[in-house]
C-alpha cells in the first residue's frame, strides 16, 4: 500500500519534470532554433511559459482545485488577483508614460 | 480517504506522520502567506522591468549583453534542483524516518542550486565587463533589481538546504525539522516558478 502510494507521487514528480523540460526546449527553440516573425515567437514563449507555471504548480507544488483546501486556495487567489491588478496597472500606465517619451 | 484529506497545499506528509503531520497545517497556512507577499513583490519587479524594457539610454542592450546558451543551462540544473527536491520530499515521507537518502538527495539540491549561482555570477561579471552595469540605464538597473533578487533567494535557500542539514543530523526527524523541510521544499519549488518567468520575460522575450 506505502509503496504504491510514493511509485504514484514518483511518477507525479517525473511527468511534471519531463513536461517542463519539454516546455522550456519548446520555448528555447522557438527563438534559437526556427525563424519566425517576433510576434510568433513572443506567442510561443508566453504560452510555453503559462503552461510550464500550471504544469509545476500542479505537480511540484501540488495544487489543485479540489474541495479540501478551499481557505489556501482563496489566499492564493486573491494574491494573484493583486498580482494582476498591481502589475498590470504598472505596466499600463508606466509603459504608456514611456511611450510618450521615446 | 479521510486519511488522505490534504491539510495544506503542497506535499502533504499524510495521517502515518502523526503529530508532524497535524501541526504542519498552521505553520504551512503561514508560510503560503510568505510566498504570496514574496510573489507580490517580484510580481512588482517584473512589472518595472517591463516598463523599463526600452530604457537602454543608448547603453548595450539585451541582443549584446544576454548569453542564451548560459541561461539553458541555468534553467536546466534549476529545473532539475526542484525534481531532485521533489525526490527528498518522497524519501522524507515515506522513507521510514531513514535519513541518509534524504540527506544525499538535500546534498544534490544543493550542488545544482550552488551550480546554477556559479553561472548565474559568471553572467553578472562579463555583462558588466561589456558595460552592462547596473547603474548603466534605467533597463539594467531593473534587470538587476529582478534577477538579483532571484539569485539572492537561491542563496539564501543554499544556507537553508546548509541548515536543514546540520538539524536533520543533530535532531534527527522530528515534527519540527519535517515541517521544516516542507517548507523548504515549497520555496525551492516556488524559486523555480519564479525563474520560469524570469528566462520567459527578461532572457527569450529580450532576445526575440
Amino acid at each position: 500500500m506505502k509503496n504504491t502510494a510514493w511509485q504514484r507521487e514518483l511518477k507525479h514528480y517525473l511527468i511534471g519534470g519531463l513536461l517542463s523540460l519539454i516546455l522550456t526546449v519548446v520555448a528555447f527553440a522557438a527563438v534559437l532554433g526556427v525563424d519566425l516573425s517576433r510576434a510568433a515567437t513572443l506567442a510561443i514563449v508566453a504560452v510555453a511559459g503559462v503552461a510550464q507555471l500550471i504544469i509545476q504548480v500542479r505537480y511540484f507544488l501540488h495544487i489543485d482545485l479540489s474541495r479540501q483546501k478551499r481557505e489556501d486556495l482563496h489566499l492564493i487567489l486573491f494574491s494573484l488577483l493583486l498580482l494582476t491588478l498591481m502589475a498590470g496597472g504598472t505596466i499600463w500606465i508606466m509603459g504608456d508614460l514611456a511611450g510618450r517619451m521615446y | 480517504m479521510t486519511q488522505d484529506t490534504p491539510l495544506h497545499p503542497g506535499l502533504n506528509l499524510g495521517a502515518p506522520h502523526g503529530e508532524a503531520h497535524t501541526r504542519s497545517e498552521p505553520v504551512i497556512f503561514g508560510f503560503w502567506v510568505f510566498l504570496m507577499s514574496d510573489l507580490i513583490l517580484f510580481g512588482i519587479l517584473f512589472a518595472t522591468y517591463v516598463a523599463m524594457r526600452n530604457g537602454t539610454a543608448g547603453g548595450p542592450g539585451p541582443l549584446e549583453l544576454f548569453d542564451l546558451t548560459s541561461v539553458a543551462i541555468q534553467t536546466g540544473l534549476l529545473l532539475l534542483s526542484s525534481l531532485t527536491y521533489g525526490f527528498a520530499s518522497l524519501l522524507l515521507k515515506h522513507g521510514n524516518g531513514q535519513r541518509r537518502g534524504l540527506m544525499i538527495w538535500l546534498i544534490i539540491t544543493a550542488a545544482l542550486g550552488l551550480a546554477f549561482l556559479g553561472f548565474e555570477l559568471t553572467d553578472f561579471h562579463s555583462m558588466a565587463q561589456d558595460g552592462g552595469v547596473p547603474s548603466r540605464s534605467g533597463w539594467l538597473s531593473a534587470y538587476y533589481a529582478l534577477v538579483g533578487l532571484h539569485g539572492l533567494h537561491i542563496t539564501l535557500g543554499l544556507l537553508w538546504i546548509g541548515v536543514m542539514l546540520v538539524q536533520i543530523g543533530v535532531l534527527g526527524l522530528n515534527c519540527r525539522v519535517k515541517t521544516r523541510l516542507l517548507m523548504l521544499g515549497l520555496y525551492w519549488h516556488f524559486l523555480d516558478l519564479v525563474w520560469i518567468g524570469i528566462f520567459s520575460i527578461v532572457f527569450l522575450a529580450g532576445v526575440a
